[in-house]
């Protein structure tokens, strides 16, 4: 039998679970959050919209094509979505020792060895999910055999935006149109998709005063946490919002332009962390299934007289983005840029392109 | 929205079982007439298929048990005048019979709008070359081909493509006529019976060993389209999909590869225009991200039941509301009931499926695995790690495995070439490969299987050997114990890797480690399938049991008002839908009668395992082990074991020793009739003959009791060591041959030896008794003489030409066995009748075969009656009779040759047909010439090729013969036959056997030249030598695809029925009308 360490993750309603390590041994603590994607384990964590969480995978076998190697320019890696791992943690039922994918180097459990991130598996994630679906998302910590225990932690009381974004502003592509990047904790994908549409990308820390800079069009993007931190990103936003350069925002983006149109944020039980997720575009019969991963949702009800829902849930009938009813904004709440996750959105990308 | 114009719609279904297209579209016919029954529309069905669920009543409003083929459907068109018809549920068989229905402008004629894809998507898709192109116009790469209709053609081909090649038949069924060619003789021998089947064939260049992956596509008329599960095979490329093991989802796919092939499928079922569902296979290669489109199916197919039962999602259902023009937003999912139904499904398990081969049951099969499909069903194990899927699924297949290790030994000779040219049985010499010291890196090698598989089997291995380490159960760690539980051990394999050789009883070695785990408190738990990974709540009880958890995700009330119903297990040769319908009406009785329905069975190609069906559904195993966990966890009021064929049967002394309350006839009674010495005494000391029989141990002894009874015997040995299970010996050499080569007899391994009795009459008893009194029976005949096995003869009933005496003395019988054992539930006997002389051959107290037959004839159902007997309920005789009915239907069987190449197509005493269809007629001839077209013969045109056989049989085909001369027919015969039939007035002409290679005409040849419409070739003697000259004209036949009959008695019925009435004459009457 191999011999791992015992992991025992602890939610705050007391609930116990008991697992094996796989990953780094040190406790953590975080937001225990599910997501029921079956693939891209790799672009998950290094996905910053995870920090502070500690991510339960629901599909149970994890780790099975090992990890790519970082390649890329000093500036992004060509496989992942940020420079490093974002999540406190990762649980599943059923780590896979051996890995199989001709790109990989190197296993899941060396790459959370080597960034220092906790792996547990064994755990019954299907019973945690459940656990969660029913309290909503709890704070929870993982305290490892043989090593100190630790105190809850609530990420969102911290400005985890501010925590990932970039502190100075990256140039990418070149164009005869800018677009400014606002990082609230980008995905590098959507500066890849950005970039693959031949335009010239300025990436701006979230609280960088874009209005005094020239662009042709202003993208916010996804990040983590509660967007009541990002208060400066708005007040830039409701800036920009008198003029009419195009806007479009994504996750994160798609809440703080809602703000900045007046509306309310609202933070849903469980959140939409799958791959799976449909949405419909309103007043029409065009149906697209996205990959989604936010705890907050726009209220819809609240949005300025001058804006309204452009997506809709279809499970939950929440907001999944909303536009301006004359203006060239708009915005998405899942994730066109996907990875990891279906690309049937990333239309979303062209027709920001066609307003510049 | 709905069309509203559409109000009735006619149903094609997929006729009888076969291999390539078997009980999945059982499945997928039903959910689409449940769907339009919802929408209040007047659904119309065509399916000869008599024991499938949707023949029964109350699926669809009319049904037609005829032919599904361009002529027949067009008759029951103009009866019906449908506004619409559904091609895409009934398989490759109904897809053909509407393209043909399409090209000769019938559709257009009577105004039938095809609901769903169109036509055209379904040709672009069906014919390779317009496939090619069309995919080439939105620049998705297919597997570069080129299509030839000559085999001069296709050697060029292939010379430019280079060896190796691979061979497709276009408008196949499941790669019929497909295979791999290393060189030019290899090609041309392929290539010409390919062509014999399809008038055009592809020559592809060979991608053998990339990675083979499948995606499920739905599309909506508004152009929404979602990918309803993915999956891949663990078996690379160059074994057919129905071939390979698969799991679902795809488990070596990133991100990026497996969103690669997803958004490809969606553009693929967009340019095609598909509306409803289409499945797309990919090659993919392990090393890049390089891939090719090997097919789409532009149709419900044998992977879409799979998804369908793999993600809970249902697909036939909800593709027939597509095609009545519902968009997928309209739909909600019918697992949580609150969400959308455009969504993709997320798993939180793995599924795994397994086929099962029965190519034990046929002589001079070839069994290697490859291009073209040879599996008669398959199993779908669920679980939450691929080690768990894999040994479940083994032990599903039911072929005596318990799982991935310790099983009987297999003698490899040559691991290598074992490992290299894959057979059924190469899973398992995987692990004779580990055992031998293999590595992952070796055996990925030889086999090209992803080495993440390879890995997975090993942890399997080596949990083995460390719990072989361990000499004394007590001494097993816990851990070591609840991590080979996780690993999908059984108890019996815990048992013999530690037990070993001291293992004697293996019945309670395996209680021994049941209750020394749960003495740990290691014991499975219940999860749900809700399709959405635990995101939402699911409002049914899609069940399965694995180790891998901590939660139960059910509640139990234990109320004990809740009834098992055990399902049937794997479709093979001998059980198949016949006992989907016995345990669906099970369940459908237990219901109606207040109960709550449980249903345990694994077969993902059914209705039973259709969550809908009843109000638990355990998707599981239906080994002792499981069926024990169920009962312990649901403690039901109690279990019916009767109604899915042996397996469950088989479990009766088990759990009536573990107190489990079985429900009928009691476990003790069902030894006393499966028993053969108890049996055998009971018949005697009620009076009742039988054929004599003796279980030997030596050579000698058999000698000692064939001397007594004289030859032709019936050899049924317990232990098989190649070939079939039983024999036919009719003189010493045979006999002597059989034991030699076939099997091992010995004090453990004893021979069963009976005389067989020739030209007799083989009568079916199908009843239902209560209290040993019998309540409801049937009695049917053979058209074939005894010899031919019940599951491949053609059955009449009512029946038309027994004695009365023959009834009176076989209800009399029937009534002393029924009192005997205190029947009190389903059961059948099997009778031999020669002139009013009566003998029991079998008995079995569950339901049979023939149930569904009997009970659509009669218009009683068995079942239905049964159940209630089982809960206790009194019951009446109902007041109806087969004596009242001016009708006639005949069973006749489908055989699946032509997939097996190098199989004997001939009948003996294993079973060899795949499926069976049922059809009623005014007279035996009308309804044996529905039969016999729907399962795919034809009224020959001209020229028929006769050698009938030894001196008896030439007799008995006498007149048949003389009937076909003056009908006009001409006949040609080999030697004898030619001979006798000169002798007594019927000109033939004369043709020569493949030994006497210097004569013209060559019947081979001739057969070869389509010179000949039917061949009717009776072997001489019962044993089935192979490569006799009879052999070789019968598998020409089978190969040549040209309609072959090998049984004296069943020829002349169908010669009688062809000379009797034409096509014209056949009246189109649906079942109600009789």
């Amino acid at each position: 039998m191999r011999q791992t360490k015992k992991a025992i993750l602890t939610l705050e309603d007391g609930t116990i679970f008991e697992g094996q390590s796989f990953g780094f041994e040190k406790p953590c603590a975080g937001e225990v959050v599910f997501s029921t994607a079956m693939t891209g384990y790799p672009e998950s964590l290094t996905d910053p919209s995870y920090s502070g969480q500690i991510l339960v995978t629901t599909y149970p076998i994890i780790g099975n094509y090992g990890v790519p190697p970082r390649n890329g320019d000093a500036n992004m890696c060509a496989h992942f979505e940020s420079e490093k791992i974002h999540c406190e943690a990762i649980l599943c039922q059923d780590y896979s020792w051996e890995y199989s994918h001709w790109l990989a180097d190197r296993s899941l459990s060396e790459w959370l060895k080597e960034e220092k991130v906790v792996g547990v598996c064994g755990i019954d994630t299907r019973a945690l999910t459940k656990r969660l679906r029913e309290s909503g998302s709890m704070l929870g910590k993982i305290v490892i055999e043989g090593c100190d225990n630790i105190d809850f932690k609530d990420p969102n009381k911290e400005n985890l935006v501010a925590k990932t974004s970039c502190k100075e502003i990256i140039e990418y592509g070149e164009g005869s149109k800018t677009v400014v990047l606002v990082d609230c904790g980008v995905k590098f994908n959507i500066i890849r998709c950005l970039v693959e549409r031949g335009v010239k990308v300025v990436r701006v820390p979230w609280n960088y005063d874009f209005n005094t800079l020239q662009y042709d069009g202003l993208f916010i993007s996804n990040g983590p946490g509660n967007p009541d931190f990002a208060e400066e990103t708005v007040i830039n936003l409701r800036k920009a919002i008198e003029g009419n350069k195009p806007i479009c925002g994504i996750c994160m983006g798609n809440q703080l332009l809602s703000k900045a149109a007046g509306a309310k944020i609202y933070k849903l039980k469980y959140g939409h962390r799958s791959h799976n997720q449909p949405v419909r575009e309103v007043g029409s019969n065009r149906c697209f299934i996205t990959s989604q991963n936010h705890g907050f949702a726009v209220d819809n009800k609240t949005l300025g007289a001058d804006w309204e829902p452009l997506f809709i849930n279809m499970n939950d009938d929440t907001n999944e983005g909303i536009r301006h009813k004359t203006k060239p904004f708009f915005s998405a709440q899942f994730h066109p840029e996907a990875c990891s996750g279906p690309t049937d959105t990333e239309f979303i990308f062209d027709k920001f392109i066609e307003l510049l | 929205m709905k069309k509203e114009n559409i109000k009735k719609v006619l149903l094609l279904g997929s006729g009888a079982l076969k291999i390539g297209e078997a009980g999945e579209f059982d499945y997928s016919g039903s959910q689409a007439l449940k769907a339009l029954k919802e929408e209040s529309i007047e659904t119309i069905l065509i399916n000869p298929n008599i024991a499938t669920v949707q023949t029964s009543d109350g699926i669809a409003d009319k049904i037609y048990f005829l032919p599904v083929t361009p002529y027949f459907v067009e008759k029951v068109i103009a009866k019906e005048r449908p506004q619409g018809i559904l091609l895409a549920f009934g398989g490759q068989t109904a897809l053909n019979c509407g393209v043909e229905l399409h090209k000769q402008g019938i559709l257009e004629k009577y105004s039938v709008e095809v609901l769903g894809t169109p036509v055209q998507a379904i040709m672009d898709t069906e014919d390779r070359e317009l496939f090619v192109n069309k995919l080439d116009e939105i620049d998705v790469k297919t597997i570069k081909s080129e299509a030839v209709s000559s085999v001069a053609d296709a050697v060029n081909a292939a010379n430019a493509l280079g060896y190796p090649v691979i061979v497709r038949a276009a408008y196949a069924l499941g790669g019929l006529g497909s295979g791999f060619c290393d060189t030019e003789a290899e090609l041309t021998t392929l290539v010409e019976k390919a062509l014999s089947f399809s008038p055009q064939v592809l020559i592809e260049k060979s991608l053998k060993g990339w990675k083979e992956v499948e995606y499920e596509v739905v599309r909506d008329c508004y152009d929404n389209c979602i990918t309803v599960c993915n999956m891949e095979n663990f078996d690379p490329l160059g074994i057919h999909t129905g071939e390979s093991i698969v799991v679902a989802p795809s488990q070596t796919l990133s991100n990026d590869d497996y969103h690669l092939l997803r958004e490809l499928a969606i553009k693929i079922i967009r340019h095609i225009g598909i509306v409803g569902e289409c499945n797309v296979q990919y090659a993919y290669d392990p090393k890049s991200m390089d891939y090719r489109v090997i097919e789409v199916n532009a149709r419900l197919s044998r992977s879409s039941a799979l998804a369908s039962k793999a993600t809970g999602y249902p697909l036939a259902f909800v593709a027939a509301k597509l095609g009545l023009g519902y968009g997928l937003f309209d739909l909600k999912n019918s697992v949580t009931k609150v969400t959308s139904a455009f969504f993709e499904p997320a798993l939180d398990y793995i599924v795994c499926k397994i086929p099962r081969w029965d190519l034990g049951k046929f002589h001079g099969v070839n069994r290697e695995i490859g291009s073209s499909m040879k599996s008669v069903g398959e199993v779908m194990a669920i679980g939450r790690t691929f080690e768990e899927v894999i040994q479940k699924g083994l032990r599903m297949i039911g072929q005596g495995m318990h799982g991935f290790i310790e099983n009987k030994p297999l003698n490899v000779a040559d691991i290598d070439k074992a490992l290299k040219e894959p057979t059924d049985k190469r899973i398992f010499v995987i692990e004779n490969a580990f055992r031998a010291g293999y590595s992952v890196d070796k055996i990925h090698d030889l086999t090209k299987i992803d080495k993440w598989f390879l890995q997975k089997l090993k942890n399997i291995a080596d949990t083995a050997i460390e719990l072989e380490q361990i000499n004394d159960l007590a001494k097993v760690p816990v851990a070591l114990l609840r991590q080979a539980k996780s690993q999908g051990f059984s108890d019996f394999q815990i048992a013999r890797a530690v037990l070993k050789s001291d293992m004697n009883d293996a019945a309670n070695a395996n209680l021994l480690v049941r209750n020394l785990r749960k003495g740990y408190g290691i014991l499975p738990v219940v999860k749900q399938i809700d399709t959405l990974a635990a995101e939402y709540p699911a409002q049914t009880n899609y069940l399965y049991l694995t180790y891998n958890g901590t939660e139960n995700d059910v509640t139990y009330l234990h109320d004990h008002r809740s009834i098992v119903v055990l399902g049937s297990g794997a479709y093979r040769i001998g059980s198949s839908v016949e006992f989907d319908w016995c345990s669906v009406n099970a369940l459908l009785t237990v219901k109606k009668e207040g109960w709550r329905s449980v249903m345990i069975n694994y077969n993902p190609e059914t209705v039973s395992t259709d969550y809908d069906m009843c109000d638990r559904l355990y998707f599981d195993e239906l080994t002792f082990e499981r069926v024990m966990d169920i009962i312990e966890l649901e403690q039901p009021h109690g279990v019916i074991l009767s109604t899915g064929g042996q397996i469950p049967n088989n479990l009766a002394t088990r759990l009536d020793a573990q107190n489990v309350n079985i429900l009928g006839t009691s476990a003790k009674c069902i030894d006393n009739a499966e028993d053969r010495h108890k049996f055998s005494s009971m018949l005697d000391s009620l009076g009742i003959d039988q054929p004599r029989w003796r279980e030997l141990t030596s050579l000698k002894d058999i000698n000692d009791f064939v001397d007594e009874v004289g030859y032709p015997v019936l050899v049924r040995p317990s232990y098989v060591l190649s070939g079939a299970a039983m024999n036919v010996c009719s003189n010493d050499e045979e006999l002597e041959k059989f034991l030699k080569l076939a099997a091992n007899v010995s004090k453990q391994h004893p021979v069963v030896v009976s005389s067989f009795i020739q030209n007799a009459k083989e009568i079916e008893w199908d009843a239902v008794a209560q209290n040993g009194e019998i309540k409801l029976y049937a009695i049917s005949e053979h058209i074939e003489f005894a010899g031919v096995h019940s599951g491949d003869a053609t059955i009449q009933f009512p029946p038309q030409k027994l004695y009365v005496e023959t009834i009176r003395r076989i209800k009399k019988i029937s009534g002393q066995i029924a009192k005997a054992l205190n029947i009190s539930g389903p059961f059948n006997i099997q009778y031999l009748a020669k002139n009013n002389d009566i003998k029991v051959i079998e008995c079995n107290l569950r339901a049979s075969r023939s149930f569904p037959f009997v009970s659509k004839v009669l218009k009683i159902n068995f079942i239905d009656l049964a159940t209630k007997v089982m809960l206790g309920i009194p019951v009446e005789k109902p007041n109806k009779n087969a004596f009242d009915l001016d009708y006639v239907g005949i069973k006749a069987s489908q055989f699946s040759f032509s997939r097996l190449q190098g199989a004997d197509p001939v009948l003996g005493v294993d079973m060899s047909s795949t499926g069976e269809v049922g059809c009623l007629g005014e007279n035996t001839s009308e309804a044996l010439l529905k039969s016999m077209l729907s399962v795919g013969y034809k009224i020959p045109e001209k020229n028929i090729l006769l050698s009938t056989g030894d001196a008896k049989q030439k007799a008995s085909m006498l007149d048949a013969a003389r009937k076909l001369y003056e009908k006009g027919y001409s006949l040609y015969a080999t030697g004898g036959t030619h001979a006798y039939l000169n002798d007594n007035g019927v000109p033939a002409i004369r043709v020569y056997w493949p030994s006497e290679s210097d004569k013209q005409p060559q019947a081979l040849d001739m057969l070869h030249r389509k010179q000949i419409d039917m061949v009717v070739n009776i072997p001489k003697n019962l044993s089935s030598a192979e490569l006799t000259n009879g052999y070789k004209i019968r598998r020409a036949a089978i190969d040549l695809n040209i309609p072959l009959i090998t049984n004296a008695r069943l020829a002349s019925a169908f010669i009688d029925a062809f000379c009797d009435m034409t096509l014209d004459e056949i009246e189109i009457k649906s079942w109600g009308e009789y």
